[in-house]
């Protein structure tokens, strides 16, 4: 096969008698799609990710893009990206890497359960006019409270509780760590994430000092490579996360490139500039449950028992086995991120086939941890491709006490999901370390779109809980009788525990 | 004048121990010796000071986890991983250390008398003026220096003789070096590690690590720094480049 015997992935072409020759194209495109020859634009369509930056900086609206401007023969089975992974593998012999979530075309759960809304014999509630509760707080809630009379007949608390979130919206931002994304980028979310009272990871990759003004909202993270992770680390953040593992590639560690380890990159995760950043798949200091016990309390310890810590796993099979072993291991909540996770590089073989969708696993885990009577003892935070406020409903309806998101909250600040995250040429100043590029986005701007989204899809939370009658998030956590599975196969109505519509 | 801070851990769980450590550290003390200790984890976890804990008894796991800066002289042996994600600062352990040791450490340096279990020096890195060290004065178990990034792991081997044969030998290293005295059985180097010439420069860096072991357990230096050591170190700094093609 000769080099470009694979058809074009995507067309752009300029409409000429709109274009004005202005170049701005030229300019915004990182990629060198275009180039000025003469006062005329010339095209490399090859060359094109579908970022959409070039779109959107077109004055005149000129330019059009197509995907696929070139069929295959169909084929139900040898379909385009069957046969384009192995021609790329015939040529080189390697594993796939991809960027940003599943591209498998699987149904997700969440559009196939319904809401429910009163009618009649109950009202709804109008949530301009009644409060509505979405105060979230995350960590261990007591089984039970020792109350003690004092002689001037006041009562006081006893039980000694242990540190928990407070949250304004059950909406976090989840971690993505600066090299993965730009400084910009996570001060961008860092603001929106302060601005909406509500918390945001760090990633694997240390605290960079532009953040530390941020720092009561921030869930720091401890991952298998332990970079950027130091006592001053571990004391800055609100909470501290340990990362087992990843939805977008369950069971293998991280590896950041050292071309993306720039000075600033380097000194946040404290290794040498340019060298790779390689996350083993385990913690090495962590084979067992009791193991994981030993790393969260090591970290309470550090930490003098003042912070939440968080347990990080991929939603895999077992999932609600092993959360309930994290409920026993001291830890305060644990973050079920699902397959459909988004992520800056994981290889594609793994990030379309390895790991259950979150709607199954979070309510498997809800389930088995109030089986076991250990629900109170930790938090569920679920994560992984919510796309909006209904989303979030029904992940909290399953069973969540909270959700982060990723992507979207990319999206926000621009991104187009064109998925070359690791190609460190993010046009839109987010998956990137070049400096002119991150210069495009503007962190005060970004971070109230961010906020703009966080406050709408709790708007819309609390409409949908209004709807319903409820009017606060504790009644809607697990009201599994709010939802209905709309076709959905018995087995999997029985592992949500919802029944179908009409029931 | 110099007071010592005396505590008693018999019966004494590892939180209130290590909360009367903080204490006694935050008072300004300079010497702590904690007796009857058996078992207590996390002793001194993510403790930063200038100041001398004497650990007499067998600490826990984790022992100087997060530490920066104190020094830990342990009389006993102490289990898995001491100098877990250290920062800086000292562990001497006159005895054995468990599996994992000085896993992840930044910073500082750990000196054992002994040996160490299997995985020590795991995942070892340096930064800037940090620059980990992990000398052991017995034999090590498998996979010693597995996924180093940097710092130095030095094997002393005392009383051995013949070749260290120990499968998985910095296995994954992509920085940093191992140092075994004496010959190292070939098939024992894992994938992505290589021998590499030792000569009087390297000698140089490892001989104030031999001084300095040799003043904590009272060994003799001469015969330990002009013996031969074989060093290990990364046969690429990339060992995942080439493994992997873009979508
Ligand atoms: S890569 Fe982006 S900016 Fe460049 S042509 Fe394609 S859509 Fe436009
Ligand atoms: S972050 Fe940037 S590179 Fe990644 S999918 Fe979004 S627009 Fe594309």
């Amino acid at each position: 096969m000769a080099i470009g015997s694979i058809p074009l992935r995507y067309q752009i072409s300029i409409d000429r008698d709109r274009c004005m020759e202005c170049g701005r194209c030229v300019e915004n495109c990182p990629y060198g799609t275009f180039r000025r020859e003469g006062d005329r634009i010339v095209i490399d369509s090859r060359n094109c990710t579908a970022c959409h930056r070039c779109i959107a900086m077109c004055p005149r609206d000129a330019i059009t893009l197509t995907e696929h401007p070139c069929d295959y023969r169909s084929h139900p089975i040898w379909t385009r990206d069957a046969r384009e992974s192995i021609y790329n593998q015939a040529r080189t012999g390697k594993i796939i890497l991809a960027g940003m979530g599943s591209t498998q075309s699987l149904p997700p759960i969440f559009d196939q359960i319904l809401l429910d809304a009163c009618q009649v014999t109950n009202p709804s509630i109008d949530p301009l006019r009644e409060p509505m509760e979405l105060r979230t707080y995350i960590g261990k809630k007591p089984s039970r409270l020792t109350l003690r009379r004092r002689e001037d007949g006041d009562v006081d608390l006893e039980t000694e509780l242990s540190p928990n979130l407070k949250l304004d919206t059950p909406i976090m931002i989840g971690h993505m760590s600066y090299g993965a994304i730009s400084l910009n980028a996570q001060l961008a979310l860092a603001k929106g994430a302060q601005a909406s009272g509500t918390f945001l990871g760090t990633g694997e990759g240390g605290m960079h000092p532009a953040i530390f003004p941020y720092q009561d909202n921030m869930i720091v993270q401890v991952a298998s490579g332990r970079f950027g992770v130091d006592v001053d680390y571990l004391n800055r953040g609100a909470a501290i996360e340990i990362k087992i593992g990843q939805g977008a590639k369950p069971g293998i560690g991280g590896h950041l490139p050292g071309e993306k380890v720039c000075a600033d990159v380097s000194c946040t995760r404290m290794i040498p500039l340019g060298s790779d950043a390689i996350s083993p798949a385990p913690h090495h200091d962590i084979y067992s449950i009791e193991d994981l016990a030993q790393l969260v309390r090591s970290l309470k310890e550090a930490t003098e028992w003042k912070k939440p810590v968080f347990v990080k796993i991929a939603a895999v099979h077992n999932v609600a086995a092993i959360a309930a072993g994290i409920a026993r291991s001291s830890a305060d909540a644990v973050v079920v991120d699902g397959f459909r996770g988004g992520t800056g590089a994981a290889p594609k073989i793994f990030r379309d086939n390895v790991g259950i969708p979150i709607e199954a696993a979070v309510s498997a885990v809800d389930q088995k941890l109030r089986a076991q009577g250990v629900r109170n003892e930790i938090s569920v935070i679920a994560s992984g491709g919510l796309r909006n406020a209904a989303d979030v409903t029904k992940a909290i309806a399953l069973g969540a006490d909270a959700v982060y998101i990723g992507t979207a909250a990319l999206v926000a600040m621009g991104c187009r999901v064109c998925g070359n995250c690791y190609r460190n040429l993010c046009p839109w100043g987010i998956a990137t370390q070049r400096p002119d590029l991150v210069s495009r986005l503007n962190p005060d701007l970004e971070g109230e779109h961010v906020a703009n989204l966080i406050h709408a899809w709790t708007m819309e939370v609390s409409e949908l809980m209004g709807a319903a009658g409820i009017n606060a998030i504790e009644s809607l956590r697990g009201n599994r009788d709010r939802l209905r599975g709309y076709m959905l196969d018995e087995g999997m109505l029985k592992v949500l525990d919802v029944k179908p519509a009409g029931a | 004048m110099n007071v010592v801070v005396r505590i008693d851990a018999a019966e004494l769980h590892y939180t209130p121990l290590n909360r009367m450590v903080r204490a006694a550290v935050r008072d300004g003390e300079k010497e702590i010796v904690i007796d009857n200790v058996l078992g207590q984890r996390f002793i001194a976890d993510g403790l930063v000071g200038e100041v001398v804990i004497t650990v007499n008894g067998v600490p826990g796991g984790d022992l100087g986890m997060f530490m920066r800066g104190p020094m830990l002289v342990v009389h006993g042996n102490a289990d898995h991983a001491p100098g877990n994600t250290m920062d800086g600062g000292t562990i001497v352990i006159h005895g054995s250390a468990g599996d994992a040791a000085a896993h992840s450490m930044r910073g500082g340096k750990v000196f054992v008398r002994d040996d160490v279990g299997y995985r020590g020096g795991i995942h070892m890195k340096e930064y800037e003026e940090k620059h980990p060290c992990l000398v052991v004065g017995g034999t090590a178990r498998s996979y010693l220096g597995e996924y180093m990034a940097g710092g130095i792991v030095l094997l002393l081997r005392l009383g051995e003789t013949g070749p260290f044969v120990e499968r998985g030998i910095a296995s994954g290293i992509h920085g940093g070096e191992v140092y075994v005295r004496g010959e190292v059985d070939p098939g024992c180097l894992a994938v992505g590690a290589k021998v590499l010439p030792f000569e009087e420069a390297h000698r140089e860096r490892i001989r104030p690590l031999i001084e300095e072991f040799c003043r904590y357990f009272g060994n003799d230096p001469a015969p330990l720094i002009v013996a031969d050591y074989t060093r290990i170190g990364p046969a690429s700094a990339r060992p995942f480049a080439g493994k992997y093609t873009w979508e």
